[in-house]
C-alpha cells in the first residue's frame, strides 16, 4: 500500500460523545482505523507516540540566554523592520522626513507661548526657552516610546500570527525608530540652545551618556508596555492621562526649584526620584550653563543608571516571560 | 508497508479549543468606562466563548499533504491556528515537530512598502541571513509572478490586487523549508497559472520531508495536492482518509 494510512478518531472520543451524528461514516472507515493504529507503534497512546518521536507541545518558553541568542540572530530583521517602519510612517505625507524635525519644534513653540509668554512660569530664569525645550524634547522621547510600545504587539498581529520570530524584535525595532528620531530632534535642540545664547562647552559631551541611559530606560519601558498593552488593551484609553500627569510632574514646563518651595522631606525625595525628571535634569546640566538642578550631578547620574538598569532589564524579562502568549486568543 | 519510516510530525490528542471573542460595540470605548473596568475587575460583558473544536485526534506523518475540508465555520482555520501554536488548547494537547508555520491570506506585511522590501523583511523574519535573502529575493519575486505585468515589485503593496498580495505572501513563506507548513486558503486566491505553480511548490515542500496542511474550499486544489483528507464538521472529525473517499462523502453530505 503506497498511500499513507489515515488515522481515524480515538476510541475514547467515540465513547465519550455518542450523540455525535457520524454513524454511517464511521462504520465505513472502521477497518482503516484499525490498520492505522496497528501501523503506528501499536497500542501506544497518542501522548506516548508524540513523546517517543520527540514532538513537543507548542508553547515552550526558551530560557533567557537562549532567547537573547535568538534575538541576536534576528538583529538584521530588527534593523530592517525599523527602517521599513520609518519609511512607511511618513511615506504619504508631503513633507516626509521633515516632520521628524518639525514636530519637536512646533511642540516647543506651543509650550513656550503658553508657559513662557502668557503665564510667565519661569520666575525670572535667564534662559527659559532653552530650559523649556530640553524638557519638552527629552520628555517627548519617552512619551513616543510608551505610545508606540503598547501598540507593537497589538498592531502587528498579522505578522506575529504568520511568522515565527522572537517577538521582542518588534518593540526593539520600535524603540530603535524612536531613538533615531530623538537623535534628529537632539540636533535641532542643540541648535535652539545655541541660538538662545548658550556657549558650546566640553560639558556638551555628557549628552552621549545621558542619551545612552535614557535609551536603555526607554527600551525597557517599551518592552514592558508592549506586553502590558497586548494583555490589557484598555490601557490605551488611559495612557494619554498617565502621560500628561507624568509631564506635569517632571518639571518640564516650570523650573525644578518649584518643588523645593512647596514640598519637603520624603515627599520631595519621591518627586525628585522621578526618572523623567532625572533624565531631563541630566540633559539640562549638559547643555545649559548654570541650569538650576534638583540634585548634584553625581546623584543624578547614579539615579539615572539605577533607573536605566532596573527598567531596562526588568522590561526585557517581563516581555520574555510572556513570549508564548503573543498573538494567541 | 514501510511502517518504521513513518515519522509523526503532528499529533493531536483529543484537542478542544474554546476561544473568547471581544465584541465591539456597546458603550465601552470611552476612557472612563475602560478605567472603571480596570479598577473593578468586573467581567467584560462583551466577551463570549465559542467552543470551536471539540475533541479532535489525528496523527500526521512526514511527507504527507493533508486537506482539511468542511462547511464554513466548522473549525478548520481554528484547528490550523492551534497546530501553529497560535491558539491555546483548552483540553487535550497538540504536539508538533519543530515550529509549524501558518500561512494565511490575512497574514499582513507592510502595505506602505514596495513588494521587494516586503520580501526582504519577510525572509529576515523567517530567520534568513542577509546573504541568503539577497540570493533568494529575485527567485521569490519571479515565483510570485507579480512582475508579469510590469514592474510591480517596486510599488507599495497597498496598490496590489488581493490576488497579487496573496501570491507574494505565499511565495515568501514557501521560500523556506518548513517542518510543518499550514496553508489557509492561500492557493485559492491566485489565478490558474499561479495555482499550478504553487501546487507544484507544495509537492516540493512535501518531498523535502515536511508535512503540509491545506484548508481550502476549492475541491480541485485539495484533490490535486493532498492524498489524505480530514473532514471537520461543527468542530468534530466526520471522516479521515484518502482524499477520494472523504470527498465523495463530503459531496454527498453537502448535496443533502
Amino acid at each position: 500500500m503506497l498511500l499513507p494510512v489515515s488515522f481515524y478518531q480515538e476510541p475514547e472520543h467515540q465513547a465519550s460523545d455518542p450523540a455525535a451524528p457520524e454513524g454511517p461514516t464511521r462504520s465505513e472507515h472502521h477497518p482503516m482505523t484499525e490498520t492505522a493504529v496497528a501501523s503506528a507503534d501499536a497500542g501506544l497512546s497518542l501522548k506516548e507516540l508524540a513523546r517517543r518521536n520527540g514532538l513537543s507541545a507548542s508553547g515552550r518558553l526558551p530560557s533567557l540566554p537562549e532567547y537573547t541568542r535568538q534575538l541576536w540572530a534576528y538583529r538584521h530583521f530588527i534593523g530592517a523592520h525599523a527602517s521599513a517602519k520609518m519609511t512607511s510612517a511618513l511615506g504619504n505625507t508631503k513633507l516626509g522626513a521633515v516632520w521628524q524635525v518639525l514636530t519637536p519644534i512646533i511642540n516647543a513653540a506651543v509650550y513656550y507661548v503658553i508657559f513662557g509668554v502668557v503665564l510667565k512660569a519661569h520666575g525670572n530664569m535667564p534662559n527659559f526657552i532653552a530650559y523649556l525645550c530640553v524638557g519638552v524634547f527629552v520628555f517627548q522621547f519617552t512619551q513616543s516610546v510608551v505610545q508606540t510600545g503598547q501598540n507593537t504587539i497589538v498592531g502587528n498581529l498579522g505578522l506575529i500570527r504568520a511568522l515565527h520570530f522572537p517577538r521582542a524584535s518588534l518593540p526593539l525595532s520600535a524603540a530603535l525608530v524612536e531613538i533615531r528620531n530623538f537623535v534628529v530632534a537632539l540636533v535641532v535642540l542643540m541648535g535652539i540652545v545655541l541660538v538662545t545664547g548658550e556657549p558650546l562647552t566640553l560639558e556638551w559631551l555628557l549628552v552621549l551618556p545621558a542619551l545612552l541611559l535614557q535609551s536603555v530606560f526607554n527600551t525597557g519601558l517599551g518592552l514592558f508596555m508592549a506586553r502590558y498593552g497586548a494583555k490589557n488593551r484598555d490601557i490605551r484609553q488611559l495612557i494619554p492621562f498617565i502621560m500628561r500627569f507624568w509631564l506635569y510632574g517632571s518639571a518640564v514646563l516650570y523650573p525644578v526649584t518649584k518643588f523645593a518651595d512647596v514640598l519637603s522631606g520624603w515627599q520631595l525625595q519621591v518627586v525628585e526620584a522621578n526618572p523623567m525628571l532625572v533624565f531631563i535634569e541630566l540633559m539640562r546640566h549638559a547643555l545649559i550653563e548654570g541650569a538650576p538642578l534638583a540634585n548634584s550631578p553625581t546623584v543624578l547620574w547614579i539615579q539615572a543608571a539605577i533607573w536605566a538598569l532596573t527598567v531596562g532589564v526588568g522590561g526585557y524579562v517581563y516581555f520574555w516571560r510572556g513570549e508564548k502568549g503573543y498573538g494567541r486568543g | 508497508m514501510a511502517d518504521s519510516e513513518r515519522i509523526p510530525t503532528v499529533v493531536a490528542d483529543d484537542a478542544h479549543i474554546i476561544y473568547k471573542i471581544h465584541q465591539a460595540g456597546s458603550a465601552s470605548s470611552s476612557p472612563l468606562a475602560s478605567f472603571k473596568r480596570l479598577t473593578t475587575r468586573s467581567k467584560n460583558a462583551n466577551i463570549r466563548e465559542v467552543h470551536a473544536v471539540k475533541g479532535v485526534s489525528f496523527v500526521a506523518y512526514k511527507g504527507e499533504a493533508i486537506g482539511l475540508i468542511g462547511t464554513n465555520g466548522s473549525g478548520k482555520s481554528t484547528l490550523l491556528r492551534a497546530v501553529a501554536g497560535l491558539l491555546p488548547v483548552s483540553r487535550g494537547a497538540i504536539y508538533a515537530a519543530g515550529q509549524p508555520s501558518l500561512l494565511g491570506v490575512n497574514a499582513a506585511l507592510m502595505n506602505e512598502l514596495p513588494g521587494d522590501r516586503n520580501v526582504e523583511l519577510g525572509c529576515l523574519a523567517m530567520g534568513m541571513t542577509p546573504a541568503e535573502v539577497k540570493a533568494r529575493k529575485d527567485d521569490i519575486i519571479e515565483f510570485s509572478g507579480i512582475n508579469d505585468k510590469g514592474d510591480f515589485s517596486s510599488l507599495p503593496m497597498r496598490t496590489y490586487s488581493s490576488g497579487m498580495s496573496a501570491r507574494l505572501r505565499f511565495s515568501i513563506a514557501a521560500a523556506k523549508k518548513h517542518d510543518v507548513l499550514l496553508i489557509d486558503e492561500a492557493l485559492a486566491t491566485g489565478d490558474a497559472k499561479f495555482r499550478k505553480r504553487s501546487e507544484q511548490r507544495v509537492r516540493e515542500l512535501r518531498a523535502e520531508a515536511g508535512t503540509v496542511f491545506l484548508v481550502s474550499h476549492s475541491e480541485q486544489s485539495i484533490r490535486d495536492t493532498c492524498e489524505r483528507c480530514i473532514w471537520l464538521e461543527a468542530g468534530e472529525i466526520r471522516a479521515d482518509g484518502p482524499t477520494g473517499d472523504v470527498m465523495k462523502e463530503y459531496e454527498a453530505f453537502s448535496r443533502r
